[in-house]
């Protein structure tokens, strides 16, 4: 076995049996800090033995026992150094075994737990990036443009709220499922627009690793609540938002806007799968199920993969789709996007009084001046383009759109 | 595992009697499922008293030892599996006495 076979091993060991392992030990010791710390530990050992031992013939085996023992070490060195009867916890196993519908995943548990009502926001976020999607705590601080020391705090800090007020870990009952299942797409749409438009001049412009853990992840909750339309609208969004990541950046690190792609570059079994969920949707729309936000978000990004070349997009079918949306959400952001639609029906003069009412609200948000800065190009207002898009730019987080946007103010006559 | 219901409020003037018949429909309902452990109301903050002994000679302070806007102005104290019970009774409570309340575990 050679060194780098060893260490693809491991990698793909991480992918695919991190979040297992974490959820296992949890179950097991009832504590997230020693199944953290254990799992940690356990692949750090993988690096050093496999690439002399050889990868073992069930890696999440070896993983799992190996991490068990790394805890139970951990557990009695406090025992011993406390003299409290921890041993105790070793056997503890808060739940009984309960049926988990079709698929009995750990993982899921881990990630209610993650995403429980009782946490804010950003430490959902980050707890799930951590536990479930197993990235390093300086990775998570990157992504989210914070110290890693604070970062750190904000974990360590959500793991003892979850021990202290005893947060619990596992899958919600039936009757309060739908509450506790928005809020974890929630977290999961914030992970996949973190990977979809990175923030940071340190990171890659598109961080495919958060967009397909984001996807990963909402296939699993796909697979416990089938019928759920949300549940199928965000992985359709985020499978045709993934399925032109190829065509987004150019080779000179440009983020390439949609009406520029080149559409022969969109992944076609992506397209292919999101457009069945949508029409899987629309067939409910049909039979009277009122679609949420995902869902008229995926619908919105099906008729743009359905349009051959930009020219064909069905403009009227956007809009009256951004109609939908604004009625369920009255937010400023979906009104810049749906007044991008009416652009291109009523033209750029209509478009730019629509985005100007805009300004109390999106004064500090850079796709506000980069919409601006467009339709001003349009109508020859090159002065005016010129300082929107270095308000754009100014606010901008991601390099590439950055680049993007640098080059057409300076392409202005 | 015992869990502190903070009911915050920015008077502590005596619930509505449609609020007290509310609030007695779910003590009832915590008494007959086990979750009591015990509640009650408090007067206004102004009549608190702060006291310091630390030092062995105790000093007084007239009034709360934080002034706020808000505060704490009946609790009660419940005994539930989990958080996600406890917030679930505490859901029901808010509702009953038409308040705020805060959720807090005991050690």
């Amino acid at each position: 076995m050679s060194q780098t076979d060893a260490q693809e091993a491991v990698t793909g060991a991480h992918r695919e049996q991190w979040a297992r392992v974490v959820a296992s030990l949890t179950r097991r010791f009832g504590d997230l800090d020693i199944a953290e710390e254990a799992a940690a530990e356990a692949f750090a050992t993988a690096v050093e033995r496999w690439p002399a031992d050889g990868v073992p013939p069930s890696p999440g085996a070896w993983l799992t026992t190996t991490a068990n023992r790394k805890a139970i070490d951990r557990i009695r060195r406090e025992a011993k150094r406390d003299g409290k009867q921890k041993e105790a916890q070793m056997l503890y196993d808060g739940d009984p075994p309960e049926p988990l519908g079709a698929i009995g995943d750990e993982r899921l548990r881990l990630i209610f737990t993650c995403c429980h009502p009782a946490l804010a926001m950003e430490t959902r976020v980050a707890l799930t990036l951590r536990m479930v999607a197993g990235l390093t705590v300086a990775e998570i601080a990157r992504a989210f443009l914070v110290q890693e020391t604070t970062m750190e705090r904000r974990i360590t800090r959500a793991k003892a709220k979850i021990k202290a007020a005893r947060i619990p870990y596992r899958v919600p009952s039936a009757q309060d499922l739908p509450p506790r299942i928005s809020g974890v797409l929630a977290v999961l749409f914030l992970v996949f627009n973190e990977g979809y438009l990175a923030t940071g001049p340190g990171t890659d412009p598109l961080r495919h690793d958060l967009t397909a853990e984001a996807i990963r992840l909402t296939r699993l909750i796909r697979a416990l609540m089938p019928g759920d339309g949300e549940v199928a609208g965000l992985l359709a969004l985020m499978l045709l938002t993934e399925a032109r990541r190829a065509a987004r950046v150019s080779a000179r690190g440009e983020l390439i806007p949609l009406g520029e792609q080149d559409r022969g570059a969109w992944d076609v079994t992506l397209i292919a799968e999101g457009h069945q969920l949508v029409r899987e949707r629309l067939a409910a729309a049909a039979a009277g199920v009122a679609p949420g936000r995902y869902q008229i978000l995926a619908a919105i990004n099906a008729v743009h993969t359905s349009a051959r070349d930009v020219r064909a997009t069905d403009w009227s079918q956007v809009l009256a789709l951004y109609d939908q949306l604004a009625r369920l959400d009255s937010s400023p952001i979906v009104a810049l996007n749906r007044a991008i639609a009416v652009a291109e029906l009523d033209g750029p003069e209509v478009a730019l009084a629509a985005v100007d009412r805009l300004e109390g609200e999106l004064a500090g948000y850079h796709a506000y001046h980069a919409t601006r800065a467009e339709l001003l190009r349009r109508l020859g207002r090159s002065q005016k383009s010129r300082a929107a898009y270095g308000k754009a730019i100014e606010l901008a987080g991601n390099t590439a759109e950055i680049a993007y946007l640098t080059r057409r103010r300076d392409q202005l006559g | 595992m015992q869990y502190l219901v903070s009911v915050i409020h920015d008077s502590s003037d005596l619930a509505t009697p449609g609020e007290m018949a509310a609030i007695d429909v779910f003590n009832d309902g915590l008494q007959a499922q086990g979750y009591w452990v015990f509640a009650g109301g408090l007067a206004a903050p102004g009549t608190a008293t702060v006291i310091d002994n630390r030092d062995g000679a105790a000093v007084f302070t007239d009034g709360p030892y934080l002034e706020s806007k808000e505060y704490i102005v009946g609790f009660w104290v419940i005994e539930a599996a989990d958080l996600d019970v406890a917030l679930k009774l505490a859901a029901e409570g808010s509702k009953a006495c038409n308040r705020k309340v805060e959720v807090r575990p005991f050690r």
